[in-house]
């Protein structure tokens, strides 16, 4: 048999079945990947398998009620959650925020991006190979984040400190000198994971040019946050349209080329020295005063319908709330960053390998929880 | 700022070319009938002046009487937003026009619509349920969803 003809020849398609329960699907998902050989002919994602109806468990409890619910969204990042939400029922009922919560949000929010991305980029690296090593350096680091939220609500995960018209509770007197400790070692910490991996001749060959993302696509497919940014697509919130104080603050959004693997690890990178930097300009000028507005425990909107959206860690996490003037929303739709991400998957992986689908998977960043809610 | 167009402005402009489309008009939204749908939809995307590349969300409400399917549209380009509606008043099978042709990013979303409220889309090429199991009974958001 010539070169020629055993390059024409074809394996059987065969199906094979990632997940639900697989280390690199972070989560319960499945993948039903076609397979020729080891090269994919096709994915198809199948979800629901951590599915709690929680956008009609919140008909039936009050708007602050619905708080600890939007804790168990993206569970990586419960406080940006909680600020999508409430500047939502805030826009519903026209609440105002006092100014030393807005800083405060805007803290908590960016530390939550770090910790996020502590934990989006130390486990992209376990999928690429370096398997356990960065990612559990960059645990060590996101522990620290969790205890400064540890030190201002009292919890590790479900934070639930975003409150309508603020937040929970003021921080401790022992909480900026903290932070300011933390931000210049995160700092230091950026920079050294950034000279260790950016060289790594195994990182770029597993990532460079892997899973390339058009920019067309990705606006078409309706992708937000770091993945859409990785394809140079210049679209942040923060920026676009700004809540809360952000536009305070100067900051950069960074973006990739080429809308690889590489590019979109690139931008979180880059995204946590932008959050430290915003960080360093809010804790200097955190006004005092109240933390939250007078709000009463039961709320009753007025008719109508808000959206609000954050730019959270992983892309755009909006809220649709429709009222009927009662105490618990008529209609609660969130919009799922995770899930919507997920939509260009299949694009991405046709044509690469196995070993690539997990590396393209671990790039986008997705969080079971929230996909599906 | 993302800015959010006038229903009136948009209204006007829809009426003169699709006549008879509008049923109702917002302060920032147009009700659309769903016959029209793909056409305005199809003329929001693609005029200079509006280019709504971005899709951000579409979701669904139960009013009893009818199921209002809510649009929210955003152009990267101008940076303003823009939100449709269509309503659909058959309750035994709700249909509207998929946009997945215009924008990917209609494809799970539509999925887990037709999965959760039990509306169809038509056009749709894999409309089947999202979250929950084949064979499953019933669409849990609406609201006489009763376990």
């Amino acid at each position: 048999m010539t070169t020629t003809e055993m390059m024409t020849l074809k394996t059987e398609p065969f199906m094979l079945n990632f997940g639900p329960v697989h280390p690199s699907t972070h989560g319960v998902y499945r993948m039903r990947a076609t397979l020729d050989g080891e090269v994919i002919l096709d994915i198809e994602p199948v979800v629901g398998y951590l599915h709690r109806g929680i956008e009609k468990l919140t008909e039936e409890r009050t708007y602050s009620g619905i708080i600890p619910l939007t804790d168990r969204l993206d569970y990586i990042s419960p406080m940006s959650n909680n600020l999508g939400y409430c500047l939502a029922v805030e826009k519903l009922a026209g609440i105002k925020v006092p100014e030393r919560a807005e800083y405060l949000r805007v803290i908590i929010a960016e530390l939550q991006r770090l910790a996020n991305h502590c934990i989006a980029v130390g486990s992209f690296l376990n999928d690429t190979g370096a398997y356990y090593t960065p990612f559990m350096y960059a645990f060590r680091e996101r522990e620290k984040i969790i205890d400064l939220f540890d030190m201002v609500c009292g919890q590790r995960l479900t934070y639930s400190y975003m409150r309508i018209g603020g937040v929970s509770q003021d921080i401790p007197d022992e909480f900026l000198p903290a932070l300011n400790k933390l931000v210049e070692q995160l700092s230091r910490w950026v920079d050294e994971y950034d000279f260790l991996l950016m060289q790594n001749e195994i990182l770029l060959a597993r990532t460079k040019g892997v899973g390339i993302l058009p920019r067309e696509t990705a606006i078409n497919c309706g992708i937000s946050g770091p993945v859409a940014r990785g394809s140079g697509v210049n679209w942040d919130l923060r920026k676009a349209d700004p809540y809360s104080v952000y536009d305070r603050f100067e900051f950069d959004i960074p973006q990739g080329e080429n809308g690889d693997c590489y590019d979109r690890y690139r931008v979180r990178v880059e995204e946590m020295r932008q959050s430290l930097r915003i960080i360093k300009q809010a804790m200097n000028d955190v006004p005092a005063g109240p933390v939250r507005a007078d709000v009463p425990h039961l709320i009753r909107p007025p008719k109508g319908e808000a959206y609000a959206h954050v730019e959270a860690p992983k892309g755009e996490l909006g809220y649709y709330l429709v009222s009927d003037n009662s105490i618990a929303p008529y209609r609660c739709h969130i919009r799922p960053t995770s899930l919507i991400n997920l939509t260009a998957l299949r694009e991405m992986v046709k044509g690469w390998k196995v070993a690539d689908l997990i590396a393209i998977f671990g790039s986008i960043d997705i969080t079971m929880g929230e996909v599906d809610r | 700022m993302t800015v959010a167009l006038s229903g009136k402005d948009i209204a006007g402009q829809l009426e003169e070319k699709f006549p008879g489309s509008i049923e109702e008009t917002g302060q920032e939204c147009v009700v659309v009938k769903s016959d029209s749908l793909l056409a305005v939809a199809e003329y929001l995307k693609n005029t200079g002046s509006l280019a709504f590349d971005y899709f951000n969300y579409v979701t669904a409400v139960d009013y009893y009487s009818y199921f209002e399917v809510v649009y929210q549209l955003a152009s990267i380009k101008h940076n303003h937003s823009f939100v449709i509606k269509t309503r659909c008043y058959d309750r035994e099978n709700p249909t509207v026009p998929s946009v997945i042709g215009l924008w990917q990013g209609a494809n799970f979303q539509e999925r887990e619509i037709y999965d959760l409220m039990g509306i169809k889309f038509e056009g749709h090429p894999n409309l089947k349920r999202l979250f929950l199991w084949e064979g499953f009974q019933g669409h849990p958001l609406r609201k006489d969803y009763l376990q």
